[in-house]
């Protein structure tokens, strides 16, 4: 279970605030305005940014101090997700370990992973020599060695067309379903929310509300939401 | 950041420590003399006008070698940094057989009847240094331009944007990123200026504090002075440094995905002929002399005596040795440099080091416990390093900023750290300016005239000494064939180390 | 296997024995001294050959290192000192009294000194190339009334280098309070002021500098050496200033019998034989032989002076400031 406990982000003179928990196994959709803070929780959650007050808890343990890569989640940027200079492969292989020469077992789970997400043969490419479907995939393949409980997707597909982005997010919510892992996931898009995640946190006006399910959220939204879906 | 911290301890206590020991022995500072003055306001004045000068004729030359293909264009780039890198006084042979009374372009000039250029006085030590340092320059602006991701340019071309546009949306903030950090490198290797100015200066008028501090050592015994004028070398350091760190902007350009640069990023008809024109000018100015020298010198090459050969081969060794040292320190500093306030300036200070100062306090330092000459190699090869640190940090910056801005968050989201991530992360994107810093401190190295003569025993020569032992003895012929050979050496280890760092570039 | 091991084993024994027995004397000198092309070499096998020691010379900045050093200095002999730092070597009370007998020496000028002992000398000198110059000057007065565009001449820097500060001197002593005057005129015709003496005589060479500050013995190199009878040393009948090379031993020496020996070696029929080709110089003992024919035949001033070193070391600081102030109109 993730909790944040009266978590406070303050950064200039913009706050946020979130005292809520997330069930294990839960999907999660992040919903609101442009700006109101949706990124900024998860880079928080992922530990790039201290909050001002308040802790963030997950299975009960404070990892609130901890470093990013040791805190038990995975998480996707909206872009820089492969480094340009390692192959898909090696790449991938950082979701093991960063040993110098992985064995033929990692190789072997790398492999695997690769043809779980569709991109089999492709290992030794760079990944500019892959279009943006198939890099989200490949971080999406890291992901799946990493094997953290904790997914943060932080509009990792945002570039991709209507149907490539619907066939990746269709792609993680059955990892997250063989994996049991929990996704937090930003959108802009309520479609997306609604085909992914049962439930969904609300982010408006300096607050992250508890989560609720998404169909009755959407269809009753509060004014801060409707006013961003519009009429 | 350990070992960043012990290595900025160890510079600052090489470039003090040596200070602070001739301060003391002096009994305190003393105070200039008019002439001190004089030569300091000398000092200031070619050192800007050369730095402006050199930084403004860079930017055509950077921005036509940036857009424009052509064959041989890797060649040229490399040995665009070859006058950077040549001992100033093998320098200043090749620009006097082009430029000198004998020159190439007074014999054209006077064929046509124009009066004569003279490359003495004030505008020599400027042509001089515009000569040494406009290759820095270029090369400091051409990686500014390299390291604009294709992404941006490709959106350039897509935009069909005229010249004007691409300049106002690529070229300027790249330039107002990358221009203070290369003035303040050529405005400094200006500063501390000696062999240009004296040898092309034309008498009193120019002379650099770094004469004033010889002639205080040579001639007074003053070491206060020597100390005071020391002392006003690194505030005119600092306060540069200072000034340009207010002045740079990161470039926030983003990272792109090492797309091939489009090819085509040349606006046509006049331009072509304008970049064309700019690129010839450019081989002329800074390739004939290196032309003149090699021509001179090749066939008196396989006459030249062993021992000749045999300070090469010590040259070479100390190079060697010397490049891996700048290096182990330039690393750690400049990874440390983005969030530690302290490492950029500790990693400048070596630059303004008078080496008279070092070698006298390194010596006063050893003396008491151990005999110096059995630390000759030692402390030449640390001296080496040090006084090539600057150059090193200056091209690492920049690439280590944006790999920072860049990746720093994936690495950590991965727990990626230590050894794994200098292997993995570090130094694949470094790759580059690491070949071309070691490059540089070969070069350096090659051309280090033994600024620590107090430590030398006298037996194991350089190239450079070798140089000038053979043109104190009258040998110039000889002088010239080895002239050449510190030329090829030099600038072959430059090459290689340039190339090896290309090669290991994964981009 | 065990015969190398014994073969290695008696050249090490051989070697230390080598160094054991033999005293070393070190003698410090300037660079371009000891290198293959200077008279170290020379001198360290002529001095080997007669005194069973071992001569290790150590090169370098001489007097400053050695005034860094104090009494704890390793030096038994310093050689090739100038007469412009022989008034600060001697303040600082290190060096002790040559012994020799000075009345051998040969030298145009009389040497009283009882230090710092020459042991090779020349006078500063215009040297030009006289298939480049067709009007070269015939006196000093000539060089500077001649129009600024009638010849190039390559100086040195009297703050740096030691013949430069001959120079200035040599102007003093001919011009006196003028020598304001005398620079002012001078300097349109000077093509640049180098560091040291190499430089500027690597502008002659190269054609850039149609003259060039030097010594009355330079052409003696291109004569013998190159078979060039091309360069000339102008000489003016305002006279010449002389420049003597010097040698000193060290108060502190733990070899004061070999440094002694030294001395006695540098006023010998062997050394002085040798140093004008070697050193391209005078000998300051000449007897008919030490000089090869060219040399022996080449022109000379007809008056040499010399400041005693306090009054140079009292005129320098006023020559300089003199210098810098008309020089550079």
């Amino acid at each position: 279970m993730l909790t944040l406990d009266r978590l406070r982000i303050t950064q200039d003179d913009f706050a946020l605030e979130a005292d809520f928990s997330i069930a294990p196994g839960a999907r999660v959709a992040v919903l609101g305005p442009s700006g109101a803070g949706k990124s900024t929780l998860l880079t928080t959650i992922a530990g790039f940014l201290a909050p001002s007050a308040g802790r963030v808890l997950w299975a009960g343990t404070d990892i609130t101090g901890t470093a990013p890569g040791m805190r038990p989640l995975s998480i996707l940027f909206q872009d820089q997700n492969l480094f340009p200079h390692l192959t898909v492969s090696q790449n991938i292989g950082l979701g093991i370990s960063p040993r110098p020469r992985l064995s033929t077992g990692d190789s072997r789970r790398i492999e695997a992973a690769l043809e779980r997400v569709g991109l089999a043969g492709l290992g030794a490419r760079k990944p500019v020599a892959l279009s943006g479907g198939e890099q989200g995939r490949v971080a999406l393949a890291r992901c799946l060695l990493r094997a953290k409980p904790l997914l943060l997707l932080d509009e990792p597909f945002a570039a991709l067309g209507p149907a490539l982005k619907a066939e990746m997010l269709a792609l993680v919510a059955e990892i997250a379903r063989e994996q049991g892992t929990t996704v937090l996931m930003v959108s802009h898009d309520p479609t997306d929310a609604t085909a992914l995640c049962p439930e969904t946190v609300l982010v408006a006006e300096g607050t992250a509300y508890p989560p609720r399910p998404t169909a009755a959220l959407l269809a009753n939204p509060p004014p801060a939401l409707a006013a961003y879906l519009g009429p | 950041m350990i070992p960043a911290a012990l290595a900025a301890t160890l510079v600052a206590a090489l470039v003090l420590a040596p200070l602070g020991a001739v301060i003391l022995r002096a009994g305190g500072v003393s105070a200039l003399t008019p002439s001190d003055l004089d030569a300091l306001i000398f000092t200031l004045w070619q050192a800007a006008l050369s730095a402006g000068l050199s930084c403004a004729l860079a930017i055509p030359l950077a921005r036509a070698l940036h857009r424009r293909r052509f064959p041989g264009r890797g060649a040229f780039i490399a040995l665009l940094g070859a006058p950077f890198l040549l001992p100033t006084i093998v320098a200043v042979m090749g620009l006097l057989a082009i430029l000198g009374r004998r020159g190439v372009v007074n014999g054209l000039l006077a064929g046509l009847g124009l009066p004569e250029f003279s490359l003495y006085g004030a505008q020599g030590v400027v042509v001089a240094h515009i000569f040494l340092n406009l290759p820095l320059a270029a090369r400091m602006l051409l990686q500014g331009w390299q390291a604009i991701p294709a992404e941006r340019l490709r959106l350039a071309l897509a935009l069909g944007l005229p010249p004007a546009a691409q300049a106002r949306h690529l070229e300027r903030p790249m330039l107002r990123a990358v221009l203070p950090g290369a003035f303040l490198a050529i405005f400094l290797v200006c500063v501390s200026s000696f062999a240009v100015a004296l040898t092309l200066g034309g008498g009193p008028r120019a002379s650099t504090i770094e004469v004033a501090i010889y002639q205080a050592f040579r001639f007074d015994a003053d070491l206060g002075r020597a100390a005071t004028l020391s002392l006003v070398q690194i505030a005119l350091a600092l306060a540069a440094l200072g000034a340009a760190a207010r002045l740079t902007l990161p470039s926030s350009f983003g990272a792109g995905l090492d797309r091939a640069a489009p090819a085509a990023l040349a606006p046509d008809r006049w331009h072509r002929i304008k970049d064309g024109a700019t690129l010839t000018l450019a081989a002329a100015f800074l390739l004939a002399p290196l032309l003149a020298i090699a021509l001179r010198g090749i066939t008196e090459i396989p006459a030249l005596p062993a021992s000749v050969w045999r300070a090469a081969a010590n040259s070479l060794m100390l190079a060697l040795g010397a490049t891996v040292l700048t290096l182990t320190l330039a690393l750690p500093l400049s990874l440390a440099a983005p969030r530690a306030r302290w490492a950029e300036p500790v990693a400048m200070l070596p630059m303004t080091a008078s080496a008279l100062v070092l070698g006298t306090g390194l010596f006063l330092i050893v003396r008491p416990w151990l005999a110096p000459t059995s630390l000759a190699l030692p402390v030449t090869l640390l001296v080496n390093a040090t006084l090539t640190l600057p150059f090193a940090l200056r091209l690492l910056l920049p690439e280590v900023r944006s790999l920072q801005a860049d990746y720093d968050r994936l690495a950590a989201s991965l727990g990626l750290s230590g050894l794994a991530r200098l292997r993995l992360l570090t130094l694949p994107r470094l790759a580059r300016p690491l070949g071309f810093s070691a490059g540089i401190a070969a070069a350096f190295s090659m051309g280090d005239l033994g600024a620590i003569t107090l430590f030398s025993d006298g037996r194991s020569q350089t190239l450079p000494l070798a140089l000038y032992s053979l043109m104190g003895s009258y040998r110039m012929e000889a002088a010239a064939g080895a002239a050449c050979l510190l030329m090829a050496l030099t600038f072959g280890l430059y090459a290689l180390f340039d190339r090896i760092g290309a090669h290991a570039d994964p981009r | 296997m065990k015969k190398t091991l014994m073969l290695a084993g008696c050249l090490v024994a051989a070697n230390t024995a080598f160094a054991a027995d033999k005293p070393v004397l070190t003698v410090y000198a300037p660079d371009y001294f000891t290198s293959e092309w200077g008279p170290g070499p020379a001198i360290e096998a002529g001095f080997e050959a007669q005194c069973g020691c071992d001569l290790r010379f150590v090169a370098g900045d001489v007097l400053p290192r050695i005034l860094l050093e104090g009494e704890a200095t390793e030096a038994d002999v310093a050689i090739g000192l100038n007469t412009d730092v022989s008034a600060r070597a001697r303040a600082s009370g290190l060096f002790a009294p040559h012994g020799e007998d000075l009345s051998r020496l040969t030298m145009p000028v009389t040497w009283e000194d009882e230090t710092f002992l020459p042991f090779d000398w020349s006078e500063v000198a215009f040297v030009y190339d006289r298939t480049r110059l067709a009007t070269p000057p015939r006196s000093f007065a000539e060089l500077l009334d001649a129009p600024a565009d009638a010849y190039k001449i390559a100086i040195q820097d009297p703050r740096a280098s030691t013949s430069g500060l001959a120079l200035l001197l040599w102007v003093k002593h001919i011009y006196g309070d003028k020598a304001g005057e005398a620079w002012a005129k001078l300097a349109p015709k000077v093509l640049t002021v180098t560091q040291d003496w190499s430089q500027s005589y690597g502008l002659f060479t190269d054609g850039e500098a149609d003259m060039v500050l030097s010594f009355t013995t330079s052409p003696a190199y291109h004569l013998i050496a190159e078979g060039d009878d091309t360069k000339v040393a102008a000489i003016f009948p305002e006279g010449h200033y002389f420049y003597a090379e010097l040698a000193a031993q060290l108060k502190g020496s733990k070899h004061p019998e070999l440094a002694q020996a030294f001395m006695d070696y540098i006023l010998s029929d062997d050394f002085q034989g040798m140093i004008a080709t070697a050193n391209w110089s005078y000998p300051v003992i000449e007897k008919p032989g030490f000089l090869p024919e060219g040399f022996a035949a080449l022109p000379r001033p007809q008056t040499s002076y010399f400041y005693p070193e306090a009054e140079a070391e009292a005129l320098r600081g006023p020559a300089l400031e003199e210098w810098r102030a008309n020089f550079g109109k």
